[in-house]
This record gives C-alpha cells, sequence and structure tokens, in this order.
C-alpha cells in the first residue's frame, strides 16, 4: 500500500467514521499483530481527519429548484425563507 | 258530440316536442342550482367520452346524474361507487326520453366519516398490491450531503425543516416549490418526487441523497392531496429514500404508509434526515483517543512480552555447554584413531607385499600350461569321437540302404510273377468262355432251322395242300378274287400245275375238290388247316 490515506479523501462521513469504529475494535480486541497494528492505527488517524474535515466543512446552502412551463428542470436559484 | 270530450277541447293543444321542451325549460328554471346529498350508485365512468353517469340514492329515491368529462377532469374528489356525497349541479331533462337527471358541477364527500370511507377503501388497494409492504422500505443515508425538499416554498414548514438542519448539521438543500393542496397540488407534488429522482447523478444539478415530503397541519380535506393515489405510488417508486412528514403528529395520510420513513412534524423529518454534527465531533474525537490508547497499550503489552521472554532465555554458554563437552571428547580420541587407522592399513599392506612373489607367479603359469594340456587333449578326443561316430552312422544307413533296394527288386519281381500268372489265368477262362457261347450259337441256329423247316408251307404242301396262284403269281387268297376262266397256278409239295378257274355254280362236289386248294394259308397254316377240318365235317354233316 502506497499510501494508506489516499482513498481515505474520498470516503464519505458514515463510510469514514464506521471504518474507524472498527479499528477501534480490532485495536481494542488486542489481536492485531505489530506490523498491522501499526498500519491500521495510521489509517485510523486518517479516518479520524477525513471525519473531522467533513463536521467542520459542513455547510448550508439552499436552492430552490425552478421548472419551464412544462415541468421540466431548468436549474436552481437560491432560496430566501426570511 | 259529448260534453266531456268538448271539455277537453278547450284546454291549449301541444305537441309531444312542444310539452318536453316546456318541461325541461321549467325543470331548469326551478333547480338551476341545487345541492343535493345521496350515495352514489352505478357508477359508469369515465367512458371512453370522458363523462361519468350514475345514480344519487337515498333510502327512498333514486335521482339519474352525469358528470360531463370538463369537470370530472377538475374535481379533487373524483366520485366513487358507495360514497355518500354532497353534489352540487344543476337538474335538465332529456327530450329523448323526458328523463330528468342531475348535472353535477362538483362534488364533495358528506362529512369526514365519508372521507375516511374512502381513504381506508384506497388504503386497502393500495395495500393489496404490496406498496406499503415492509420490505420495500429503504435505509435512511446516515449523512446525506444533498437533502431534496417537497414542499411550499413559502410558509413555517420550510423555515422549519431548514433551521432545524442548520442547528444539527448545515447541508445543501434543494427545494421543490410545490402547491401542497387544492386543485393539481397532487399532480405537483408527485411530478417533484418524480423530478427528484430523475436527475442524473453528478449532473449541474446535484441528485439529492434524501427527499423530505413536507406540509404542515390541516384538516382533512387540506390534506387530502397526500392521500391521493398519484402522490402515493409516486413516494413508493422513489428510488431516494424518502421521509413524510405530513401535519401534526395525530395526522395519518395514505403517504406515510409508502415513505420509507414517516416523521410526525417537518422538525422531526430534520432531525432524522441528519446527525448532530458536534455529537459527531465528540464521537470522532472518542475514536482518534480509544485508537491511540488502545495501540500503546498493545505496544506496552508487547514489550513486556518480550521483556519477559528475554528472561526465560538461557544464557548462550549454558546452551553450548553439553556440545562443547563432546566436541572436546571427539577432539581428543581424534590423533589416536588416526594413529590406529594407520597402523592397520600398514598391517594389510605389508601382508599383500608378503605374498607378491616369482614362485607364486610360475604356479599360476604352470598351473594355465597343464590346464591347456588337458584341454589340448580332450579336444582332440573329441573330434576323434566325433569322426568315427560319423562313419558308423554312415554306414548303417548305408547298409540299410542295400538292404532295403534288394527287398524293393524282389517285391517288384514277386508281382510281376503274380501278374503273368493271372493273366494266363484269365486267358484260359476267355478261350472256354468263347468256345461255349460259340456251340450255344450254333445249337440256337440248329433249333431255329428245325422250327422253320416245321412252319414252312411247304410242310403244309407235304401234308396235301396246294397254293394257288394267279397269274402274276401271286398268292390267292379268297374265290372272290378269282374270275371265271382265269388262269392259276397249283403248287403241291411235290410240283406245279396251271389251271383254269370255271364259271359260278358248281356243286358241292366242286367245292369240295377245289376247297382246299382255295385255301391255302402261306402265313398261318396250322389254323387254315383247323377252319378247313370243321368246314370239311359241316359239309360232309350236309351230305351225309
Amino acid at each position: 500500500m502506497a499510501d494508506p490515506a489516499a482513498d481515505v479523501k474520498k470516503l464519505s462521513f458514515e463510510r469514514a467514521i464506521e471504518e474507524l469504529e472498527s479499528i477501534v475494535k480490532r485495536l481494542e480486541d488486542g489481536k492485531v499483530p505489530l506490523e498491522e497494528s501499526v498500519a491500521i492505527y495510521e489509517r485510523g488517524e486518517a479516518l479520524k481527519r477525513r471525519c473531522e474535515e467533513l463536521l467542520r466543512t459542513a455547510e448550508a446552502r439552499v436552492d430552490k429548484i425552478t421548472t419551464d412551463s412544462s415541468g421540466a428542470v431548468t436549474g436552481t436559484t437560491p432560496l430566501d425563507v426570511e | 258530440m259529448p260534453p266531456s270530450v268538448a271539455a277537453l277541447q278547450n284546454s291549449p293543444e301541444f305537441t309531444v316536442t312542444e310539452l318536453s321542451s316546456a318541461l325541461k325549460r321549467t325543470v331548469e328554471d326551478a333547480y338551476g342550482h341545487v345541492r343535493v346529498r345521496g350515495e352514489i350508485s352505478g357508477f359508469r365512468g369515465p367512458h371512453s367520452s370522458g363523462h361519468c353517469y350514475f345514480a344519487l340514492k337515498d333510502e327512498g329515491a333514486k335521482i339519474e346524474a352525469v358528470i360531463w368529462k370538463g369537470v370530472h377532469g377538475r374535481m379533487r374528489f373524483k366520485p366513487q361507487e358507495g360514497l355518500e356525497v354532497i353534489a352540487t349541479g344543476k337538474l335538465t331533462t332529456y327530450p329523448g326520453s323526458s328523463k330528468y337527471q342531475i348535472v353535477i358541477e362538483a362534488i364533495e364527500p358528506a362529512g369526514i366519516g365519508a372521507l375516511m370511507a374512502l381513504m381506508e377503501e384506497r388504503k386497502r388497494k393500495l395495500g393489496a398490491e404490496g406498496l406499503f409492504d415492509e420490505a420495500r422500505k429503504q435505509l435512511l443515508p446516515y449523512l446525506p450531503d444533498v437533502i431534496g425538499v417537497v414542499t411550499s416554498p413559502t410558509g413555517a414548514v420550510i423555515r422549519d425543516i431548514l433551521h432545524r438542519l442548520q442547528d444539527r448539521f448545515p447541508r445543501r438543500v434543494l427545494v421543490w416549490p410545490v402547491k401542497v393542496q387544492g386543485d393539481g397540488s397532487a399532480e405537483q407534488i408527485a411530478a417533484a418526487i418524480h423530478g427528484f429522482n430523475a436527475l442524473p447523478e453528478g449532473g449541474a444539478i446535484p441528485r439529492p441523497d434524501l427527499l423530505i415530503v413536507a406540509r404542515g397541519g390541516g384538516s382533512l380535506e387540506d390534506l387530502w392531496s397526500f392521500n391521493e393515489e398519484i402522490v402515493v405510488r409516486a413516494a413508493a417508486d422513489s428510488m431516494i429514500p424518502l421521509i413524510s412528514a405530513v401535519g401534526h403528529e395525530t395526522d395519518i395520510t395514505l403517504i406515510d404508509f409508502a415513505a420509507d420513513k414517516r416523521a410526525p412534524t417537518p422538525t422531526a423529518a430534520a432531525e432524522m434526515a441528519v446527525p448532530v454534527r458536534t455529537e459527531l465531533f465528540v464521537e470522532v474525537g472518542q475514536f482518534g483517543h480509544r485508537a491511540m490508547l488502545c495501540f500503546q497499550r498493545g505496544q506496552e503489552r508487547r514489550r513486556s512480552e518480550l521483556r519477559a521472554a528475554t528472561r526465560a532465555l538461557p544464557s548462550a554458554s549454558a546452551l553450548l555447554a553439553i556440545p562443547r563437552q563432546r566436541f572436546d571428547g571427539a577432539a581428543s580420541a581424534l590423533p589416536r584413531a588416526l594413529r590406529a587407522n594407520t597402523h592397520a592399513h600398514h598391517r594389510r599392506f605389508a601382508q599383500a607385499c608378503a605374498g607378491l612373489t616369482l614362485k607364486v607367479l610360475r604356479a599360476q603359469v604352470a598351473h594355465a600350461t597343464q590346464r591347456l594340456t588337458v584341454n589340448g587333449e580332450r579336444l582332440r578326443h573329441c573330434a576323434r569321437a566325433g569322426l568315427r561316430h560319423r562313419r558308423d552312422r554312415f554306414a548303417a544307413l548305408d547298409a540299410r540302404f542295400k538292404a532295403s533296394k534288394l527287398a524293393n527288386v524282389q517285391a517288384q519281381r514277386n508281382a510281376l510273377a503274380r501278374d503273368r500268372e493271372r493273366t494266363l489265368r484269365l486267358a484260359e477262362r476267355a478261350r472256354r468262355a468263347l468256345l461255349i457261347a460259340l456251340q450255344r450259337q450254333q445249337a440256337r441256329v440248329a433249333s431255329c432251322g428245325q422250327l422253320l423247316g416245321a412252319l414252312s408251307y411247304r410242310g403244309v404242301l407235304a401234308r396235301g395242300f396246294a397254293l394257288v396262284r394267279d397269274a402274276q403269281g401271286l398268292a390267292v387268297h379268297a374265290a372272290a378274287g378269282v374270275a371265271p376262266g382265269a388262269r392259276l397256278s397249283l403248287e403241291f409239295a411235290d410240283g406245279r400245275i396251271g389251271a383254269t378257274a370255271d364259271a359260278d355254280g358248281l356243286p358241292a362236289q366242286a367245292a369240295t375238290l377245289s376247297k382246299p386248294a382255295a385255301k391255302p394259308a402261306t402265313a398261318k397254316p396250322a389254323s387254315t388247316a383247323a377252319a378247313k377240318r370243321v368246314s370239311k365235317s359241316v359239309d360232309q354233316g350236309s351230305l351225309f
């Protein structure tokens, strides 16, 4: 594995936290061989960073769908509900 | 004319058409706008024409009803068999058969009970199709990137949803604005659900991971669009997980059954849609901490195991002591063993040298010479014996050959003698047989000659008969062949005489005389003689 954290950048929050959870479980069980434990710990760190990044960059953006007369979607415009 | 008839004739006289038209006007004027409550019965439609025909009835009466195509298309509540309704419309008659009917312009369920019954009926029907099956439900994504909301773009509902999302976890939200009640609202809601599903993955407008179909509280009629079949089907068909949030907690609409998740309120829908960000922060942090702790603990455990293993490892000198001792023993024994080995080899060499002298060689040569002589003698002996043996065999064979040749000659000679003797014997037999055969033939000839003599006509002549011949020398056999005066020749045993036949009618004497002459037998003398004797005796009988 060239970079154990390469694919982590593309993971969804849900997948990332699921994997992080499973890594923690395996480490807690204490049955992981040394080599692998180092590798999965590093991956766990990467996953944690990915989760935190996803949480930090969460932003709200609200758009309204616009349609033409036949009901086909033409685009979006910002929606101001206030 | 009778007075009763005349009385009738005083009234104006209508044609049927006039009367029907008058009735139509009267009815339409009087009942141009009525509201009537009744149960739909015998519902037929919409026909291919688009119109619907049925009857409204109550316990005591019934009236025909019709809804024209255009009106039916606009109706929020579609008429349905057995539904109790309040219909608004006008009465009219149909002049062709003078029946009256109500032309309905609007229809509404008669009270909440009727609506509930309609909803129950529809729920049962769609449920039977499997639209509400648990197996169809999709799981909601844990953290959707984009949330599609189908609702009115104005009002408290969208505001509540957006606020709650903002509080928990800000997300990209796409709002598909729709009417949430009134004409066309159901179609718009269904189209919005389909529209979100139709957005391509990775297109200009992001495809939502989650849909929320929401509306604020209201009466059963207000929420009715969410009971419409088209909306329920769209929700059930949605490939994007869908949360329904219609009305307040106590309001139940059919879309709730078809949705993957039902939220009691729009706010609750937002809570179902996303987790709380701060909680996730904490959770992730905890996981990270736990991972680090576990890793450190694992390292510590390994380190202590290593230490324990190191302690348990015996020292190198202790491990090597016993092999060392074996080695020492072997090493010290080595020079002595080498010497002993060399000595043993030396001794064997000396022994071998002692045996290696000229005498041994000579003995070998003498022995070989002797063997050669013996073998040469045996060879000569064998050759002689072989020759003798062959000579003896030849002599024996020669003797046998000569003997057999003599025997063969003798046998040939004997066979010749036998054959000669046989030939002589056979010749003698042949000569005798020929002689006997000749004698037998001679005897036969002699007997034949005697017989011939005995049988000759001359014998007959000798007994006194004569042979008559005609002039030509031919034998005459019958008197009939002899013309009177013919020349005949008579032959007797001792010679011939000539004779002339007389005329016919001679006495019997002549007959007796001539008879023997006239009856000569050349071929059968014996029978002729017998016949002659008979005729003679007859003749004699007649004579004497």
